[in-house]
């Protein structure tokens, strides 16, 4: 439809740098507002009730709304519950390491020795233990891993074993890796096939060794999406109930254990409002000291 | 040959007006029966109380529907009722010693004492069970019970040596002790094994600090702590050889499948689990509730309970036990539920070699369970 020059010439004078700022500015908060509506009602405020629950009391197994300290002087001053932190952020660095040590070479075959169609089914199929129930796939783990499982059938059969591996922390591990392992396989892959190619080639062509080229190039450029890998890796484990309890046999018991714990035993939700906010503040602190390091500029 | 006739032009005969009319009025108060939707009844209770093989035949029966809400532990319990407003729970099933607080919270309404068969109770205790009653009223009914002593494997322990809590600290056996985990039952039987008998619940601060020794003691020897799932799995698969805190409710399930494992009261003494039915504070079908429980308590409601596909438990009424015999001698036979035997459950209580489970007197639930949470990191 042919447009008179009179309304061109207006609609140009009524798009002023000014009036389009103010516009994009309207459009993107339009844009943001579900998302901010979202995070405060469904993660904002909630938290904001846990940090209040943690200072509420309760009598005959009924929470009551107060101001105390009681709950956290009583957590806090409990050998146990150290030792359950201790050993939770214990085992989930060690899972993150585990993880992240598998994961990296199976993501650098996917990445960089693959066509571009098997790259696609292979995350295809990392994907495919998502659609099982987690709890399924821990529970059927005790198959495996029993004293008269698979394993120790198979070990047994060259005069090895049998080797107690449920109720360990090595079958928290365990656990911990079928929760995590598929999803860092598909992060590190996605972030090592982002990486420039040729800067690969050159070093090989300047005849750095295969080793050094992933050291100095291949991780230095995969850097944000490694750590992000890792992070999420940690926030997983550290958050994790099913496997410490299924599998570690609850011996001795995770802080996400420790929470069914206080709440199972009198009620005590503002105790384990305690222990909550306490996991979350370290989880912050992971979260930002990790994504501070994935976005860092690189320092010569 | 008949010619076909449209249904909406065909003239009905008087005597075909007569009979789809009988025939109908006949029928409706079955079509009205099917069609009525049934009564909902809210239920609180450990796992299984509320499935097909203890309530369907009440459900037809009565056009009514359980809708169960499963806990364990009477804490729980206690917390999941105080957090729901008053008339939410239709019938709750309560262990015993946890009667008297729901009583106190005026959670539970009053009982009739003359609509249950209190003259068909196998031990006179149970009549006037502790806790149930107050000031001479009625608030529960106890259904069932159960033992808790030594749950063992047969292959890694004697029958003689299962007969004293000392078989938990068999060196054959290290790593390979399981905790239901509940601090109750377990802290318990530590106590009987620490010799306060009769006395287990009610202990001074030495007697106290001596259990939790005792208690801290088995630690090198516990492989896990485990919920139901957990207790039968580990059990059944043989990562756990010797359990505490169970008895029969578990391994007698086990135990039907061929499993080699069983459960029996040591020398020291065993613990009794003791289930009862309560009519939730404003409730309005407590005359329905009240029907079911009696139903929970006739022969055939005993038989059912006894046989509980989620956790076998003994029979409380003579009639209950006698039909269990006539249907299931085997099962009756196992338990020990028949006159004469050694294990008679029975003749356990009235040896004295049975206590009755109960909160602690002189610590705080909130004593032994920090206890507990300081034992599982030890």
């Amino acid at each position: 439809m042919p447009v008179s020059g009179k309304r061109t010439q207006s609609a140009l004078v009524e798009t002023t740098p000014k009036r389009l700022l103010s516009h994009l500015l309207t459009f993107k908060n339009a844009v943001r507002l579900p998302i901010i509506i979202w995070q405060a009602l469904f993660f904002i405020a909630p938290l904001m009730f846990m940090v209040a629950m943690s200072f509420f009391i309760v009598r005959n197994y009924r929470m009551t709304e107060a101001f105390e300290m009681k709950n956290w002087l009583k957590m806090m001053g409990r050998d146990y519950f150290w030792d359950s932190y201790g050993l939770t952020i214990g085992l989930a660095t060690l899972a993150t390491l585990v993880v992240m040590t598998v994961a990296f070479p199976a993501a650098y075959t996917l990445a960089f020795k693959v066509s571009e169609n098997t790259r696609r089914w292979a995350v295809f199929l990392l994907i495919i233990p998502f659609f099982t129930s987690y709890l399924v796939r821990i529970f059927s783990w005790y198959v495996i891993l029993a004293e008269s499982g698979v394993i120790n059938a198979m070990l047994g059969y060259i005069g090895l074993g049998p080797y107690i591996m449920l109720n360990t922390k090595f079958g928290t591990i365990v656990g911990y890796m079928t929760l995590t392992l598929p999803l860092v396989i598909i992060l590190q892959t996605l972030s090592l096939a982002n990486i420039d190619r040729s800067l690969v080639e050159a070093a090989h062509n300047l005849g750095c060794r295969p080793w050094r080229t992933v050291f100095r190039i291949v991780l230095p450029l995969a850097r944000t999406g490694l750590i992000i890998a890792a992070v999420f890796c940690f926030i997983l484990s550290f958050g994790d109930f099913v496997s410490p309890y299924y599998l570690g046999g609850s011996k001795p018991p995770t802080l996400p254990i420790l929470i069914v714990d206080t709440v199972k035993s009198g009620q005590q939700w503002p105790r384990a409002a305690v222990v909550a906010v306490v996991m979350m503040v370290t989880l912050f602190i992971v979260a930002f000291g990790g994504i501070a390091a994935a976005y860092r500029r690189r320092v010569r | 040959m008949k010619t076909k006739g449209s249904i909406l032009t065909h003239k009905p005969s008087r005597r075909q007006v007569l009979a789809y009319g009988g025939a109908t009025m006949l029928s409706t108060p079955f079509i009205s029966r099917a069609w009525a939707a049934p009564v909902e009844i809210n239920m609180l209770a450990w796992y299984g109380h509320g499935e097909p093989d203890i309530v369907s035949e009440f459900e037809a029966a009565n056009n009514v529907k359980f809708k169960p809400k499963y806990y364990a532990g009477g804490d729980n319990m206690l917390g999941l009722i105080a957090q729901s407003p008053p008339g939410t729970y239709d019938v709750i099933l309560s262990d015993g010693e946890f009667v008297q607080q729901l009583n106190a919270a005026g959670y539970i309404e009053e009982l009739n004492a003359a609509d249950y068969p209190f003259d068909d109770m196998l031990y006179g205790d149970f009549q006037k069970f502790p806790g149930h009653w107050k000031d001479g009223k009625l608030y529960s009914m106890m259904v069932r019970f159960g033992h808790l002593g030594v749950s063992y494997n047969k292959n890694a322990i004697s029958a003689e040596e299962a007969m004293s809590y000392s078989c938990f600290w068999k060196p054959e056996v290290k790593g390979k002790v399981g905790h239901f985990d509940w601090h109750l039952p377990s802290l318990g039987m530590m106590s009987l094994y620490d010799g306060n008998g009769a006395g287990l619940w009610d202990l001074s601060g030495s007697q106290w600090k001596k259990v939790q020794a005792t208690t801290l003691s088995l630690r090198p020897q516990v492989g896990g702590y485990f919920d139901y799932g957990g207790t039968f799995n580990s059990l059944k698969n043989g990562e756990m050889q010797a359990m505490c805190g169970i008895g029969d409710w578990i391994t007698g399930v086990l135990e039907k499948d061929g499993a080699p494992v069983g459960s029996v009261v040591p020398k020291e003494g065993g613990i009794q689990w003791t289930e009862s039915y309560c009519i939730g504070k404003g409730s309005e079908k407590a005359e329905i509730v009240k029907k079911f429980i009696q139903y929970m308590l006739s022969p055939a409601g005993q038989v059912k309970s006894a046989k509980m596909a989620a956790y076998p438990g003994f029979a409380i009424t003579k009639s209950g036990r006698a039909k269990l015999i006539e249907v299931d001698r085997k099962e009756a036979k196992r338990t020990g539920q028949i006159d004469g035997m050694a294990n008679d459950p029975i003749t356990l209580v009235k040896e004295g070699r049975i206590h009755y489970r109960n909160i602690p007197v002189q610590q705080s639930l909130e004593d032994w369970n920090d206890f507990w949470s300081e034992y599982k990191n030890a």
